[in-house]
């Protein structure tokens, strides 16, 4: 039973993460309609910042304190990591808007090609590490035994769980929400209605680059280490919780991403961790073939 | 000017941005030291550089910018004129330069450039291999516009496969070579069951994540695959008790040509047969089910055409050459690991389909020259080494550069770079070029 809580306290903590990153896939698929694959890469880009700047925080600058540290790096990451978003979205992807289907996706492809041997030239091939922060353990007792919280996973709970509740109060209940909800329905009415498409389009990616800003840095914490190539795995992990939870629906990613995570770690600890991405990649497969629309989307309808 | 002053800001803006975009990321290295602990080096004058390229990149473009908006003005413009005649001819002097490809790289290294062999592997093999791989996706993507982002895995089954049965039964690379393509359809088949009832984006993701699966699944199952160790001295093709392959005692070497030329010739004649039948099955009633397929699904359904069907036999067909491709890789390399079958090929493959303009062979074979050339040459650029210092090594930009390539390629001929599509069938004769042939199939 502890083994079991402790796995359970361990998948939602990496669940977290993948909702984080998946809302990004499925806000811009929403909204326009394509797979952005280079948010992976963004995410990985946006752990090495989070790194860079810890790094440049408490060596360079010598702030002592952890959690002032962690805060101004949350602020600071998610505002350059939104200007990755902007700068990629208006290089790369407006300049394809109306043309044909494909053409999005491959330059997205090219972008995350780009983005992850760009890390790689600029910040070496090699493993980043850091010494492990927020490693204090709180003790649970559980029957007999007990389960361990990290302070670390009790971090990445909270945060992911305070920003969802941002995001859903954005999205519901601002102007902004509302233009993005109308652009989501129908792009063009929104349009003559007055809404500011291409901005909200924009402030679309932008939202989805700071949250995969938020996770890269609960990664950089939680695993302590980052490397150019990180971005591939869990960007295709989180779409497959966007897909699971249905693609375009907000709580539905969140879902799927703690599905997605819980999955992945109990398929670790109770069959093999070798297989545990088949696990997660047939998941993906197996939803899109019995259940296209996902857990909490819509039905896509064929209109002619 | 009154716009000089507009112009002055927005290039001050985008220096601005770049520096913004730089300033973590490539001003403050991380790199770990002695004891195993992160550390920053700092770069300032790299990011600031770089702030300033954008700063005069963009006054520059702002200066010329009236001038470059006329004239992709009058480019994307949508064209009714027929193509330009060089491309005509272009196929022929194609073919006639692959043909003589083994002399011209003989003749490349006795004018002083690297040797032969590496010529005609780096260059030769290699791109011809893309050009394979691009014709038998461009199937699937060019013709029946299915997205499959997962071609890799067919290339992988193929190559895995020839392998396997090469070294267990002992079979020769003629028999191993045709069967590699037909498990490679197998499993395109095998994978198109389930998924082909999926949108567009779905279908690529759902053959992504296959890909991957196949990949993990030779990285995992080590007893027959060895694991990352991959398979090692797979047998050369033979003819008459000669081997093709690149050994001292091999047909080629015997008679004096470079080592690897039959090997070549052999890669070649598969791309020569991809192309044969895909200009074949274009004009015969499953390929015109393709084509149309792409350009209008729903209408396609409403004229009785089984999509399901038409959808798995061209899936079936694209893995088929990719199998064909694998088999030649696995015994040309003699090495197969699972490293060679990552997203990144998949991806490469698609960009080059994708960039030479869905459906033409031509373009394909352009874009692989092209895309695969450009970056193997960056090998070879010794002179940025001169420019840049020392430590600089152009290979490191390759799949930078590439992806780049990508993204602005995509950007400014988002048709690819052949984006006239001649239509295999005409209802009324072509004005100019005239092709009566095509006519009669109605």
């Amino acid at each position: 039973m502890d083994y079991f809580v402790q796995q359970l306290i361990n998948g939602l903590t990496l669940g977290s993460i993948y909702g984080l990153i998946a809302i990004g896939y499925t806000m811009v698929y929403g909204i326009i309609g394509m797979v952005n694959f280079a948010h992976g890469d963004v995410f990985m880009l946006a752990a090495f910042i989070a790194l860079i700047l810890f790094l440049l925080l408490t060596q360079l600058l010598g702030i002592g304190s952890l959690g002032l540290a962690l805060l101004i790096v949350l602020v600071l990451g998610m505002a350059l990591t939104s200007l990755w978003g902007w700068v990629i979205e208006r290089l790369a992807y407006r300049p394809l808007r109306g043309s044909f289907r494909l053409a999005p996706m491959i330059s997205a492809i090219g972008m995350s090609i780009f983005l992850s041997n760009f890390v790689q030239v600029v910040q070496g091939p090699n493993n980043k590490t850091l010494e492990p922060i927020l490693s204090n353990v709180i003790n649970l007792p559980i029957g007999n035994g007990s389960a361990t919280l990290a302070e670390k996973q009790l971090l990445i709970m909270v945060v992911t769980a305070v920003l969802l509740g941002v995001l859903w109060y954005v999205v519901r209940h601002t102007p902004l929400g509302r233009a993005q909800r109308a652009c989501e329905q129908d792009r063009k009415m929104a349009s003559l209605l007055g809404v500011d498409v291409d901005r909200t389009i924009s402030i679309t990616f932008i939202m989805g680059a700071a949250l995969a800003s938020v996770a890269g840095l609960l990664w950089m914490t939680y695993y302590g280490v980052v490397s150019f190539s990180d971005g591939f795995v869990p960007g295709v992990k989180a779409f497959t919780a966007a897909v699971l939870g249905g693609i375009g629906s907000l709580p539905g990613a969140v879902l799927g991403g703690l599905l997605i995570g819980l999955i992945e770690t109990f398929w670790s600890a109770y069959f093999t961790i070798d297989y545990k991405d088949v696990a997660a990649f047939s998941i993906l497969a197996i939803v899109l073939i019995f259940l296209p629309s996902g857990l909490l989307g819509r039905p896509d309808v064929e209109k002619v | 000017m009154a716009s000089a002053g507009a112009a002055l800001k927005k290039a001050f803006f985008a220096a601005f941005v770049t520096f913004g975009l730089a300033f973590p990321i490539v001003a403050l290295r991380t790199d770990a030291n002695l004891s195993n602990q992160l550390v920053l080096t700092e770069r300032w004058p790299l990011a600031f550089g770089l702030a300033g390229i954008a700063l005069f990149g963009t006054l520059l473009l702002e200066m010329l910018g009236p001038a470059i908006r006329a004239r992709t003005a009058s480019k994307t413009a949508p064209s009714t004129a027929p193509p330009h005649p060089f491309l005509a001819y272009l196929p022929r002097l194609g073919l006639l330069l692959l043909l003589a490809f083994p002399f011209i790289a003989t003749g490349i290294a006795a004018a002083g450039g690297p040797g032969v062999l590496k010529v005609m592997d780096n260059y030769g093999i290699q791109i011809l291999i893309y050009v394979l791989l691009g014709w038998g996706l461009n199937i699937a993507v060019g013709l029946a516009g299915l997205l499959d982002l997962g071609y890799v895995a067919f290339y992988a089954v193929g190559a895995y496969s020839s392998a396997l049965l090469a070294k267990t039964f002992g079979l020769s690379f003629w028999i191993t070579l045709p069967l590699a393509g037909i498990l490679a359809a197998f499993w395109g088949l095998l994978v198109g069951l389930p998924v082909l009832r999926l949108r567009g984006d779905y279908l690529a993701i759902v053959t992504l994540a296959f890909a991957e699966i196949v990949r993990l699944v030779l990285i995992n199952w080590v007893p027959v695959t060895g694991g990352y160790a991959g398979i090692s001295s797979i047998p050369k093709p033979s003819v008459l008790g000669y081997s093709l392959g690149s050994e001292p005692t091999g047909l080629a070497a015997t008679l004096g040509l470079p080592r690897i030329t039959f090997m070549y010739y052999l890669l070649l004649a598969l791309a020569l047969f991809t192309y044969w039948v895909t200009t074949r099955l274009r004009t015969l009633p499953v390929g015109r089910a393709w084509e149309a397929m792409r350009e209008d699904e729903i209408a396609c359904r409403s004229l009785g055409i089984n999509t399901f069907k038409t959808k798995l036999s061209a899936l079936a067909a694209g893995a088929f050459f990719g199998g064909l491709a694998g088999a030649f890789f696995a015994t040309h390399q003699g090495f197969i690991s699972p490293k060679s079958f990552e997203f990144m090929e998949s991806a490469i493959i698609v960009a080059i389909v994708v960039l030479g303009g869905l459906g033409s062979m031509l373009g394909v074979a352009i874009a692989a020259t092209v895309m695969i050339g450009g970056t193997e040459l960056l090998r070879e650029l010794d002179v940025l080494k001169a420019v840049f210092g020392g430590d600089f090594d152009p290979a490191q930009y390759r799949m930078l550069l590439f992806g780049l390539a990508m993204v602005m390629l995509m950007v400014w001929r988002p048709k690819g770079l052949i984006a006239t599509r001649e239509p295999t069938v005409r209802l009324t004769p072509e004005p100019r070029r005239g092709a009566p042939a095509a006519v009669a199939a109605e």
